[in-house]
Protein backbone atom coordinates (compact mmCIF):
# COMPACT_ATOMS: atom_id res chain seq x y z
CA UNK A 1 0.00 0.00 0.00
CA UNK A 2 1.09 3.54 -0.69
CA UNK A 3 2.45 5.45 2.28
CA UNK A 4 1.60 8.70 0.55
CA UNK A 5 -0.97 9.86 -1.96
CA UNK A 6 1.68 11.85 -3.80
CA UNK A 7 1.36 11.04 -7.51
CA UNK A 8 -0.02 7.59 -6.59
CA UNK A 9 -3.12 8.17 -8.71
CA UNK A 10 -4.03 10.10 -11.82
CA UNK A 11 -7.06 11.59 -13.52
CA UNK A 12 -7.30 9.79 -16.86
CA UNK A 13 -10.70 10.81 -18.12
CA UNK A 14 -12.88 13.90 -18.08
CA UNK A 15 -16.39 14.42 -19.37
CA UNK A 16 -19.06 17.07 -19.39
CA UNK A 17 -22.45 17.88 -20.82
CA UNK A 18 -23.45 21.15 -22.41
CA UNK A 19 -23.82 24.09 -20.02
CA UNK A 20 -26.95 26.19 -20.29
CA UNK A 21 -29.47 28.14 -18.30
CA UNK A 22 -31.94 25.40 -19.04
CA UNK A 23 -31.36 21.87 -20.32
CA UNK A 24 -34.18 19.45 -21.09
CA UNK A 25 -32.54 16.38 -19.53
CA UNK A 26 -32.92 15.35 -15.90
CA UNK A 27 -30.04 15.61 -13.43
CA UNK A 28 -29.82 11.82 -13.50
CA UNK A 29 -29.47 11.72 -17.26
CA UNK A 30 -26.92 14.55 -17.23
CA UNK A 31 -24.89 12.67 -14.60
CA UNK A 32 -24.85 9.47 -16.66
CA UNK A 33 -23.92 11.34 -19.83
CA UNK A 34 -21.00 13.16 -18.17
CA UNK A 35 -19.72 9.97 -16.53
CA UNK A 36 -19.93 7.92 -19.74
CA UNK A 37 -18.11 10.70 -21.59
CA UNK A 38 -15.33 10.67 -18.98
CA UNK A 39 -14.98 6.88 -19.16
CA UNK A 40 -14.92 7.02 -22.95
CA UNK A 41 -12.23 9.72 -22.75
CA UNK A 42 -10.20 7.38 -20.52
CA UNK A 43 -10.86 4.33 -22.66
CA UNK A 44 -12.22 2.41 -19.66
CA UNK A 45 -15.35 0.26 -19.85
CA UNK A 46 -18.11 1.39 -17.45
CA UNK A 47 -18.32 -2.16 -16.06
CA UNK A 48 -14.86 -1.62 -14.53
CA UNK A 49 -15.98 1.27 -12.30
CA UNK A 50 -15.91 0.21 -8.65
CA UNK A 51 -15.81 3.55 -6.78
CA UNK A 52 -17.90 6.72 -6.76
CA UNK A 53 -17.68 10.05 -5.03
CA UNK A 54 -19.82 13.16 -5.19
CA UNK A 55 -21.23 15.93 -3.03
CA UNK A 56 -23.84 15.48 -0.29
CA UNK A 57 -25.88 18.00 -2.30
CA UNK A 58 -25.77 15.71 -5.35
CA UNK A 59 -29.30 14.46 -5.83
CA UNK A 60 -28.48 11.56 -8.14
CA UNK A 61 -27.02 8.99 -5.80
CA UNK A 62 -24.41 6.34 -6.56
CA UNK A 63 -27.03 3.59 -6.68
CA UNK A 64 -28.80 5.27 -9.58
CA UNK A 65 -25.59 6.22 -11.33
CA UNK A 66 -24.05 2.76 -11.00
CA UNK A 67 -27.20 1.16 -12.34
CA UNK A 68 -27.51 3.73 -15.09
CA UNK A 69 -24.04 3.37 -16.54
CA UNK A 70 -23.77 -0.39 -15.94
CA UNK A 71 -20.99 -0.25 -13.37
CA UNK A 72 -19.64 -3.45 -11.85
CA UNK A 73 -19.63 -4.29 -8.16
CA UNK A 74 -18.85 -1.10 -6.27
CA UNK A 75 -16.56 -1.29 -3.24
CA UNK A 76 -16.12 2.37 -2.33
CA UNK A 77 -18.51 5.32 -2.33
CA UNK A 78 -18.47 8.62 -0.48
CA UNK A 79 -20.25 11.95 -0.32
CA UNK A 80 -18.62 15.23 0.65
CA UNK A 81 -20.49 17.93 2.52
CA UNK A 82 -20.73 21.73 2.32
CA UNK A 83 -21.78 22.35 -1.25
CA UNK A 84 -18.96 23.71 -3.37
CA UNK A 85 -16.49 22.99 -0.58
CA UNK A 86 -16.72 19.36 -1.56
CA UNK A 87 -15.55 19.49 -5.16
CA UNK A 88 -11.85 18.65 -4.82
CA UNK A 89 -12.43 16.21 -1.96
CA UNK A 90 -14.35 13.93 -4.34
CA UNK A 91 -11.07 13.45 -6.20
CA UNK A 92 -9.18 13.25 -2.91
CA UNK A 93 -11.39 10.50 -1.51
CA UNK A 94 -11.13 8.45 -4.69
CA UNK A 95 -7.36 8.94 -4.82
CA UNK A 96 -7.14 7.62 -1.26
CA UNK A 97 -9.43 4.69 -2.06
CA UNK A 98 -7.49 3.71 -5.17
CA UNK A 99 -4.08 4.23 -3.55
CA UNK A 100 -5.02 2.01 -0.62
CA UNK A 101 -6.49 -0.73 -2.75
CA UNK A 102 -10.13 -0.22 -1.80
CA UNK A 103 -11.05 0.24 -5.45
CA UNK A 104 -9.42 0.44 -8.86
CA UNK A 105 -11.51 2.74 -11.06
CA UNK A 106 -13.10 5.74 -9.39
CA UNK A 107 -15.60 8.19 -10.82
CA UNK A 108 -16.26 11.62 -9.30
CA UNK A 109 -19.16 13.65 -10.64
CA UNK A 110 -21.55 16.53 -10.13
CA UNK A 111 -24.83 17.04 -11.92
CA UNK A 112 -26.91 20.09 -11.22
CA UNK A 113 -29.88 21.99 -12.55
CA UNK A 114 -29.24 25.25 -10.79
CA UNK A 115 -30.19 27.26 -13.84
CA UNK A 116 -33.74 25.96 -14.09
CA UNK A 117 -34.15 24.58 -10.57
CA UNK A 118 -35.00 26.21 -7.24
CA UNK A 119 -32.65 28.57 -5.44
CA UNK A 120 -31.13 26.89 -2.41
CA UNK A 121 -31.50 30.03 -0.31
CA UNK A 122 -35.28 29.84 -0.71
CA UNK A 123 -35.21 26.84 1.58
CA UNK A 124 -35.39 28.88 4.75
CA UNK A 125 -35.48 25.72 6.84
CA UNK A 126 -31.83 25.06 6.11
CA UNK A 127 -30.19 25.00 9.52
CA UNK A 128 -26.69 23.80 8.78
CA UNK A 129 -24.01 24.37 9.72
CA UNK A 130 -25.14 27.40 11.70
CA UNK A 131 -28.80 27.70 12.67
CA UNK A 132 -30.70 30.23 10.60
CA UNK A 133 -32.23 31.75 13.73
CA UNK A 134 -29.21 34.07 13.97
CA UNK A 135 -29.27 35.30 10.38
CA UNK A 136 -32.44 34.61 8.36
CA UNK A 137 -34.94 36.81 10.25
CA UNK A 138 -32.72 39.82 9.61
CA UNK A 139 -32.84 39.34 5.86
CA UNK A 140 -29.44 37.72 5.48
CA UNK A 141 -30.93 35.15 3.16
CA UNK A 142 -28.56 34.22 0.35
CA UNK A 143 -24.93 33.19 0.03
CA UNK A 144 -24.32 36.53 -1.74
CA UNK A 145 -25.51 38.35 1.39
CA UNK A 146 -23.34 36.22 3.65
CA UNK A 147 -20.18 36.66 1.56
CA UNK A 148 -20.99 40.33 0.89
CA UNK A 149 -20.67 40.94 4.63
CA UNK A 150 -17.13 39.54 4.64
CA UNK A 151 -16.32 41.35 1.40
CA UNK A 152 -17.29 44.75 2.84
CA UNK A 153 -15.10 44.17 5.89
CA UNK A 154 -12.23 42.96 3.68
CA UNK A 155 -12.50 46.11 1.56
CA UNK A 156 -12.56 48.25 4.70
CA UNK A 157 -9.55 46.58 6.32
CA UNK A 158 -7.29 46.30 3.29
CA UNK A 159 -8.34 49.07 0.94
CA UNK A 160 -9.73 46.67 -1.62
CA UNK A 161 -12.09 48.25 -4.13
CA UNK A 162 -14.73 47.26 -6.65
CA UNK A 163 -12.02 47.64 -9.28
CA UNK A 164 -10.20 44.72 -7.69
CA UNK A 165 -13.34 42.61 -7.81
CA UNK A 166 -13.79 43.69 -11.42
CA UNK A 167 -10.27 42.40 -12.20
CA UNK A 168 -11.43 38.96 -11.06
CA UNK A 169 -14.70 39.04 -13.00
CA UNK A 170 -12.85 40.29 -16.08
CA UNK A 171 -10.19 37.58 -16.03
CA UNK A 172 -12.85 34.89 -15.85
CA UNK A 173 -14.93 36.51 -18.57
CA UNK A 174 -11.95 36.91 -20.87
CA UNK A 175 -11.19 33.19 -20.58
CA UNK A 176 -14.85 32.28 -21.15
CA UNK A 177 -14.76 34.40 -24.30
CA UNK A 178 -12.13 31.94 -25.58
CA UNK A 179 -14.05 28.81 -24.56
CA UNK A 180 -16.89 27.78 -26.92
CA UNK A 181 -18.38 25.55 -24.19
CA UNK A 182 -18.70 28.46 -21.76
CA UNK A 183 -22.05 30.09 -21.13
CA UNK A 184 -20.39 33.50 -21.60
CA UNK A 185 -18.61 32.63 -24.85
CA UNK A 186 -18.75 35.62 -27.17
CA UNK A 187 -20.28 37.79 -24.43
CA UNK A 188 -17.57 40.30 -23.46
CA UNK A 189 -17.65 42.26 -20.22
CA UNK A 190 -16.54 45.88 -19.89
CA UNK A 191 -15.64 47.95 -16.89
CA UNK A 192 -18.61 50.19 -17.56
CA UNK A 193 -20.97 47.21 -17.61
CA UNK A 194 -19.53 46.08 -14.30
CA UNK A 195 -19.64 49.46 -12.58
CA UNK A 196 -23.21 50.18 -13.65
CA UNK A 197 -24.58 46.67 -13.07
CA UNK A 198 -27.44 46.18 -10.66
CA UNK A 199 -26.49 45.34 -7.11
CA UNK A 200 -27.32 41.93 -5.66
CA UNK A 201 -26.00 42.47 -2.17
CA UNK A 202 -24.13 45.76 -2.05
CA UNK A 203 -21.05 45.73 -2.25
CA UNK A 204 -21.58 42.77 -4.63
CA UNK A 205 -23.15 43.38 -8.03
CA UNK A 206 -24.52 41.01 -10.65
CA UNK A 207 -21.07 40.29 -12.11
CA UNK A 208 -19.62 39.38 -8.71
CA UNK A 209 -21.92 36.35 -8.66
CA UNK A 210 -21.51 32.98 -10.34
CA UNK A 211 -23.76 31.83 -13.16
CA UNK A 212 -26.91 29.78 -12.77
CA UNK A 213 -26.27 26.68 -14.79
CA UNK A 214 -27.70 23.33 -15.79
CA UNK A 215 -24.99 20.79 -16.52
CA UNK A 216 -22.88 17.91 -15.30
CA UNK A 217 -19.21 16.93 -15.21
CA UNK A 218 -17.22 13.85 -14.22
CA UNK A 219 -13.68 12.58 -14.04
CA UNK A 220 -12.05 9.16 -13.76
CA UNK A 221 -9.27 8.26 -11.31
CA UNK A 222 -7.02 5.20 -11.45
CA UNK A 223 -3.63 4.23 -10.05
CA UNK A 224 -0.55 5.84 -11.58
CA UNK A 225 0.49 2.40 -12.82
CA UNK A 226 -2.75 1.79 -14.65
CA UNK A 227 -2.82 5.38 -15.91
CA UNK A 228 0.18 4.68 -18.14
CA UNK A 229 -1.99 2.32 -20.22
CA UNK A 230 -4.93 4.68 -20.63
CA UNK A 231 -5.91 6.60 -23.73
CA UNK A 232 -4.97 10.05 -22.41
CA UNK A 233 -1.88 11.56 -20.89
CA UNK A 234 -2.21 11.04 -17.10
CA UNK A 235 -2.66 14.04 -14.86
CA UNK A 236 -1.30 13.07 -11.46
CA UNK A 237 -3.02 13.87 -8.19
CA UNK A 238 0.01 15.27 -6.40
CA UNK A 239 -1.46 16.50 -3.12
CA UNK A 240 -4.93 16.68 -1.61
CA UNK A 241 -6.39 18.30 1.47
CA UNK A 242 -9.63 19.20 3.13
CA UNK A 243 -9.95 22.18 5.44
CA UNK A 244 -12.24 22.75 8.40
CA UNK A 245 -10.52 25.30 10.65
CA UNK A 246 -10.86 25.61 14.37
CA UNK A 247 -13.90 27.78 15.24
CA UNK A 248 -15.25 27.69 11.69
CA UNK A 249 -18.96 28.41 11.25
CA UNK A 250 -19.55 27.90 7.55
CA UNK A 251 -20.48 30.72 5.21
CA UNK A 252 -21.41 33.01 8.10
CA UNK A 253 -17.98 32.76 9.64
CA UNK A 254 -18.66 35.88 11.69
CA UNK A 255 -18.08 34.41 15.13
CA UNK A 256 -14.55 33.26 14.47
CA UNK A 257 -11.80 35.30 16.15
CA UNK A 258 -10.64 36.10 12.62
CA UNK A 259 -13.52 35.88 10.11
CA UNK A 260 -11.36 36.87 7.13
CA UNK A 261 -9.13 33.82 7.55
CA UNK A 262 -11.15 30.96 6.13
CA UNK A 263 -10.83 27.24 5.41
CA UNK A 264 -8.41 27.89 2.52
CA UNK A 265 -5.67 28.58 5.05
CA UNK A 266 -6.21 25.20 6.72
CA UNK A 267 -6.38 23.22 3.48
CA UNK A 268 -3.33 25.07 2.13
CA UNK A 269 -1.10 24.20 5.06
CA UNK A 270 -1.62 20.47 4.54
CA UNK A 271 -1.61 20.73 0.75
CA UNK A 272 1.82 22.37 0.60
CA UNK A 273 3.27 20.22 3.37
CA UNK A 274 2.58 17.15 1.25
CA UNK A 275 3.82 18.66 -2.01
CA UNK A 276 7.22 18.75 -3.73
CA UNK A 277 6.65 22.36 -4.79
CA UNK A 278 5.17 25.58 -3.47
CA UNK A 279 2.86 28.38 -4.60
CA UNK A 280 5.65 30.05 -6.58
CA UNK A 281 5.84 26.92 -8.78
CA UNK A 282 2.17 26.84 -9.73
CA UNK A 283 1.78 27.48 -13.46
CA UNK A 284 -1.98 27.95 -13.52
CA UNK A 285 -4.75 27.90 -10.91
CA UNK A 286 -8.45 27.11 -10.91
CA UNK A 287 -9.79 28.95 -7.88
CA UNK A 288 -13.36 28.53 -6.70
CA UNK A 289 -15.26 31.62 -7.71
CA UNK A 290 -18.88 31.51 -6.64
CA UNK A 291 -18.24 35.17 -5.76
CA UNK A 292 -15.38 37.44 -6.84
CA UNK A 293 -14.16 38.21 -3.28
CA UNK A 294 -13.34 34.52 -2.85
CA UNK A 295 -10.40 35.00 -5.23
CA UNK A 296 -8.38 37.54 -3.18
CA UNK A 297 -9.22 35.63 -0.01
CA UNK A 298 -8.07 32.35 -1.61
CA UNK A 299 -4.91 33.89 -3.09
CA UNK A 300 -3.96 34.81 0.47
CA UNK A 301 -5.05 31.51 1.95
CA UNK A 302 -3.09 29.40 -0.54
CA UNK A 303 0.01 31.50 -0.08
CA UNK A 304 0.30 33.34 -3.41
CA UNK A 305 0.62 36.60 -1.47
CA UNK A 306 0.50 37.84 2.09
CA UNK A 307 -2.49 38.56 4.27
CA UNK A 308 -4.42 41.56 2.94
CA UNK A 309 -2.52 41.54 -0.36
CA UNK A 310 -5.00 39.48 -2.39
CA UNK A 311 -6.78 42.45 -3.92
CA UNK A 312 -3.57 44.18 -4.95
CA UNK A 313 -2.41 40.86 -6.44
CA UNK A 314 -5.15 41.13 -9.06
CA UNK A 315 -3.71 44.38 -10.46
CA UNK A 316 -1.71 44.67 -13.68
CA UNK A 317 -3.27 41.67 -15.39
CA UNK A 318 -1.82 39.17 -12.91
CA UNK A 319 -4.79 36.82 -13.35
CA UNK A 320 -4.83 37.07 -17.14
CA UNK A 321 -2.97 34.95 -19.70
CA UNK A 322 0.74 35.75 -19.43
CA UNK A 323 0.21 37.22 -15.95
CA UNK A 324 1.74 36.05 -12.72
CA UNK A 325 -1.03 33.50 -12.10
CA UNK A 326 -3.60 32.85 -14.83
CA UNK A 327 -6.78 31.63 -13.15
CA UNK A 328 -9.99 29.89 -14.16
CA UNK A 329 -8.88 29.41 -17.72
CA UNK A 330 -12.20 27.93 -18.85
CA UNK A 331 -14.06 30.92 -17.43
CA UNK A 332 -14.72 29.54 -13.95
CA UNK A 333 -17.98 29.63 -12.07
CA UNK A 334 -18.34 33.30 -12.92
CA UNK A 335 -18.32 32.86 -16.69
CA UNK A 336 -18.02 29.23 -17.86
CA UNK A 337 -20.56 27.37 -15.73
CA UNK A 338 -21.43 27.09 -12.07
CA UNK A 339 -21.59 23.39 -11.35
CA UNK A 340 -20.30 23.63 -7.78
CA UNK A 341 -16.73 23.99 -9.01
CA UNK A 342 -16.40 20.69 -10.84
CA UNK A 343 -15.60 22.50 -14.10
CA UNK A 344 -12.48 23.82 -12.34
CA UNK A 345 -11.23 20.26 -11.83
CA UNK A 346 -11.74 19.31 -15.46
CA UNK A 347 -10.17 22.56 -16.63
CA UNK A 348 -7.10 21.81 -14.50
CA UNK A 349 -6.82 18.46 -16.29
CA UNK A 350 -7.16 20.16 -19.69
CA UNK A 351 -4.33 22.57 -18.84
CA UNK A 352 -1.97 19.74 -17.90
CA UNK A 353 -2.91 17.81 -21.02
CA UNK A 354 -2.17 20.97 -23.02
CA UNK A 355 -5.65 21.18 -24.56
CA UNK A 356 -7.26 24.17 -22.81
CA UNK A 357 -8.91 26.82 -24.95
CA UNK A 358 -6.72 29.27 -23.00
CA UNK A 359 -3.62 27.15 -22.73
CA UNK A 360 -0.80 28.31 -20.46
CA UNK A 361 2.35 27.29 -22.38
CA UNK A 362 3.96 24.16 -20.92
CA UNK A 363 1.74 24.17 -17.83
CA UNK A 364 2.98 21.36 -15.59
CA UNK A 365 1.40 22.22 -12.22
CA UNK A 366 -2.11 23.35 -11.37
CA UNK A 367 -3.86 24.20 -8.12
CA UNK A 368 -7.59 23.50 -8.02
CA UNK A 369 -9.61 24.72 -5.06
CA UNK A 370 -13.12 24.16 -3.75
CA UNK A 371 -15.43 26.69 -2.16
CA UNK A 372 -13.78 29.11 0.26
CA UNK A 373 -15.99 30.27 3.12
CA UNK A 374 -17.26 26.76 3.81
CA UNK A 375 -15.42 23.60 4.87
CA UNK A 376 -13.32 23.16 1.78
CA UNK A 377 -10.87 21.04 -0.18
CA UNK A 378 -8.10 21.45 -2.74
CA UNK A 379 -5.91 19.38 -5.01
CA UNK A 380 -2.58 19.94 -6.67
CA UNK A 381 -2.34 18.39 -10.11
CA UNK A 382 0.86 17.77 -12.05
CA UNK A 383 1.54 16.64 -15.57
CA UNK B 1 -52.43 35.49 5.26
CA UNK B 2 -49.83 34.37 7.75
CA UNK B 3 -48.77 30.88 6.91
CA UNK B 4 -47.12 28.56 9.33
CA UNK B 5 -45.47 25.28 8.58
CA UNK B 6 -43.51 22.92 10.72
CA UNK B 7 -40.25 24.28 9.40
CA UNK B 8 -40.73 27.99 8.83
CA UNK B 9 -42.67 30.67 10.61
CA UNK B 10 -43.30 34.16 9.41
CA UNK B 11 -44.54 37.29 11.13
CA UNK B 12 -47.63 39.25 10.14
CA UNK B 13 -45.54 41.17 7.60
CA UNK B 14 -44.19 37.81 6.39
CA UNK B 15 -40.64 38.40 7.53
CA UNK B 16 -39.08 35.16 8.74
CA UNK B 17 -39.24 34.58 12.46
CA UNK B 18 -36.41 32.93 14.33
CA UNK B 19 -36.90 29.23 14.85
CA UNK B 20 -35.03 28.73 18.14
CA UNK B 21 -33.21 25.50 18.73
CA UNK B 22 -32.64 24.05 22.19
CA UNK B 23 -29.33 25.86 22.64
CA UNK B 24 -30.66 29.19 21.37
CA UNK B 25 -34.01 29.25 23.21
CA UNK B 26 -32.74 31.22 26.26
CA UNK B 27 -31.54 34.05 23.99
CA UNK B 28 -35.08 34.55 22.73
CA UNK B 29 -36.62 34.15 26.19
CA UNK B 30 -34.40 36.95 27.53
CA UNK B 31 -35.09 39.03 24.44
CA UNK B 32 -38.81 38.82 25.27
CA UNK B 33 -37.91 40.50 28.57
CA UNK B 34 -35.99 43.21 26.72
CA UNK B 35 -32.61 41.80 27.70
CA UNK B 36 -29.68 41.02 25.45
CA UNK B 37 -27.94 38.06 27.02
CA UNK B 38 -25.08 35.94 25.68
CA UNK B 39 -24.19 32.42 26.76
CA UNK B 40 -21.11 32.14 28.95
CA UNK B 41 -19.21 29.21 30.39
CA UNK B 42 -20.14 28.72 34.04
CA UNK B 43 -16.96 26.88 35.03
CA UNK B 44 -15.31 28.93 37.81
CA UNK B 45 -11.91 29.32 36.13
CA UNK B 46 -13.22 29.97 32.62
CA UNK B 47 -16.32 32.10 32.14
CA UNK B 48 -15.71 32.69 28.44
CA UNK B 49 -18.57 33.94 26.28
CA UNK B 50 -19.58 31.95 23.22
CA UNK B 51 -21.85 32.49 20.24
CA UNK B 52 -23.82 30.90 18.67
CA UNK B 53 -24.90 29.07 21.81
CA UNK B 54 -23.97 25.41 22.12
CA UNK B 55 -23.78 22.74 24.78
CA UNK B 56 -20.05 22.68 25.51
CA UNK B 57 -17.34 25.28 26.20
CA UNK B 58 -14.63 25.05 23.50
CA UNK B 59 -12.03 26.44 25.92
CA UNK B 60 -12.44 24.20 28.97
CA UNK B 61 -15.03 21.67 27.73
CA UNK B 62 -17.38 22.37 30.59
CA UNK B 63 -21.08 21.71 29.97
CA UNK B 64 -22.13 24.29 32.58
CA UNK B 65 -23.34 27.56 31.14
CA UNK B 66 -25.10 30.76 32.19
CA UNK B 67 -26.55 33.70 30.29
CA UNK B 68 -24.76 36.97 30.92
CA UNK B 69 -26.47 40.32 30.41
CA UNK B 70 -24.81 42.64 27.92
CA UNK B 71 -24.93 46.44 27.88
CA UNK B 72 -26.59 46.31 24.47
CA UNK B 73 -24.01 48.65 22.98
CA UNK B 74 -21.90 47.78 19.99
CA UNK B 75 -20.25 48.90 16.78
CA UNK B 76 -20.96 48.04 13.16
CA UNK B 77 -18.33 45.50 12.01
CA UNK B 78 -19.69 45.23 8.49
CA UNK B 79 -22.92 45.52 6.55
CA UNK B 80 -24.61 44.63 3.27
CA UNK B 81 -27.57 46.05 1.38
CA UNK B 82 -29.54 43.21 -0.22
CA UNK B 83 -31.40 43.86 -3.46
CA UNK B 84 -33.86 41.47 -5.16
CA UNK B 85 -34.28 38.64 -6.00
CA UNK B 86 -35.35 38.06 -2.39
CA UNK B 87 -38.21 36.42 -0.54
CA UNK B 88 -41.31 38.60 -1.12
CA UNK B 89 -41.50 40.31 2.29
CA UNK B 90 -37.85 41.26 2.10
CA UNK B 91 -38.07 42.32 -1.55
CA UNK B 92 -40.86 44.70 -0.54
CA UNK B 93 -38.44 46.55 1.76
CA UNK B 94 -35.31 46.22 -0.40
CA UNK B 95 -32.78 47.59 -0.51
CA UNK B 96 -32.59 47.33 3.26
CA UNK B 97 -29.53 46.90 5.41
CA UNK B 98 -28.18 43.93 7.32
CA UNK B 99 -25.48 44.84 9.79
CA UNK B 100 -23.04 42.80 11.81
CA UNK B 101 -22.62 44.28 15.28
CA UNK B 102 -19.62 43.56 17.48
CA UNK B 103 -20.68 43.92 21.08
CA UNK B 104 -18.93 46.61 23.17
CA UNK B 105 -18.70 44.15 26.08
CA UNK B 106 -17.30 41.34 23.94
CA UNK B 107 -15.96 42.37 20.53
CA UNK B 108 -15.56 38.77 19.37
CA UNK B 109 -19.32 38.26 19.75
CA UNK B 110 -20.93 39.59 16.58
CA UNK B 111 -24.69 39.65 16.03
CA UNK B 112 -26.46 39.89 12.70
CA UNK B 113 -29.17 42.54 12.77
CA UNK B 114 -30.73 45.56 11.12
CA UNK B 115 -30.04 49.26 11.67
CA UNK B 116 -33.38 51.07 11.90
CA UNK B 117 -34.56 54.54 12.96
CA UNK B 118 -36.63 53.16 15.83
CA UNK B 119 -37.56 49.76 17.25
CA UNK B 120 -40.67 49.28 15.15
CA UNK B 121 -39.49 51.04 11.99
CA UNK B 122 -39.16 49.05 8.75
CA UNK B 123 -35.91 47.40 7.71
CA UNK B 124 -35.29 50.12 5.12
CA UNK B 125 -35.99 53.07 7.45
CA UNK B 126 -32.36 54.12 7.95
CA UNK B 127 -30.74 56.46 5.43
CA UNK B 128 -28.02 54.30 3.80
CA UNK B 129 -25.62 57.24 3.95
CA UNK B 130 -25.49 56.73 7.70
CA UNK B 131 -24.26 53.14 7.44
CA UNK B 132 -20.61 53.12 8.43
CA UNK B 133 -18.23 50.48 9.74
CA UNK B 134 -17.38 51.46 13.30
CA UNK B 135 -20.63 53.37 13.91
CA UNK B 136 -21.86 53.00 17.51
CA UNK B 137 -25.22 51.30 17.89
CA UNK B 138 -27.60 50.34 20.67
CA UNK B 139 -29.94 47.36 20.81
CA UNK B 140 -33.72 47.78 20.85
CA UNK B 141 -36.35 45.07 20.64
CA UNK B 142 -39.37 44.87 18.42
CA UNK B 143 -42.18 42.39 18.80
CA UNK B 144 -43.19 40.61 15.66
CA UNK B 145 -45.36 37.53 15.42
CA UNK B 146 -45.16 37.09 19.20
CA UNK B 147 -41.36 37.03 19.26
CA UNK B 148 -39.11 39.86 20.44
CA UNK B 149 -36.42 40.40 17.83
CA UNK B 150 -33.37 42.59 18.47
CA UNK B 151 -32.81 45.55 16.17
CA UNK B 152 -30.25 48.33 16.35
CA UNK B 153 -30.43 52.12 16.43
CA UNK B 154 -27.58 54.61 16.25
CA UNK B 155 -26.31 55.41 19.73
CA UNK B 156 -27.08 58.95 20.81
CA UNK B 157 -23.83 60.73 21.45
ZN1 LIG C 1 -15.14 27.16 29.73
Amino acid sequence: MAATLKDATAIVGIGQTAFAKQLPQSEKELACRAILAALDDAGIDPSEVDAFSSYTMEETDEVEVAKGIGAGDVTFFSKIGYGGGGSCATVGHLAAAVATGQASVGVAWRSRKRGSGPRPWKNTAVQLPTPGQWTRPFGLLRPADEIGMLARRYMHEYGATRDHLFNVAMACRNRANENPAAMMYERPLTREMYMTARMISDPLCLFDNCLETDGALACVIVSAERARDCRQKPVYVHSVAQGLPSQHHGMVNYWNDDPLSGPAWTAARHLWKQADFGPQDVDVAQIYDAFTPLIPLSLEGYGFCGRGEGAAFTEGGALEMGGRLPINTGGGGLSEAYVHGFNLINEGVKQLRGISTAQVPDAATCLVTAGEGVPTSAILLRA
Amino acid sequence: MTTQTTTTTTSADELLLPVPDEDGAPFWEYAAQGELRIQACAAPDCGKLRFPPRPCCPHCRSFDSEWRRMSGRGRIWSYVRPHPPLLPAYAAQAPYNVILVELADAPQIRLVGNLVTSADAPLDSMDPARLRIGARVQVVFTETGGIAVPRWVLEKS
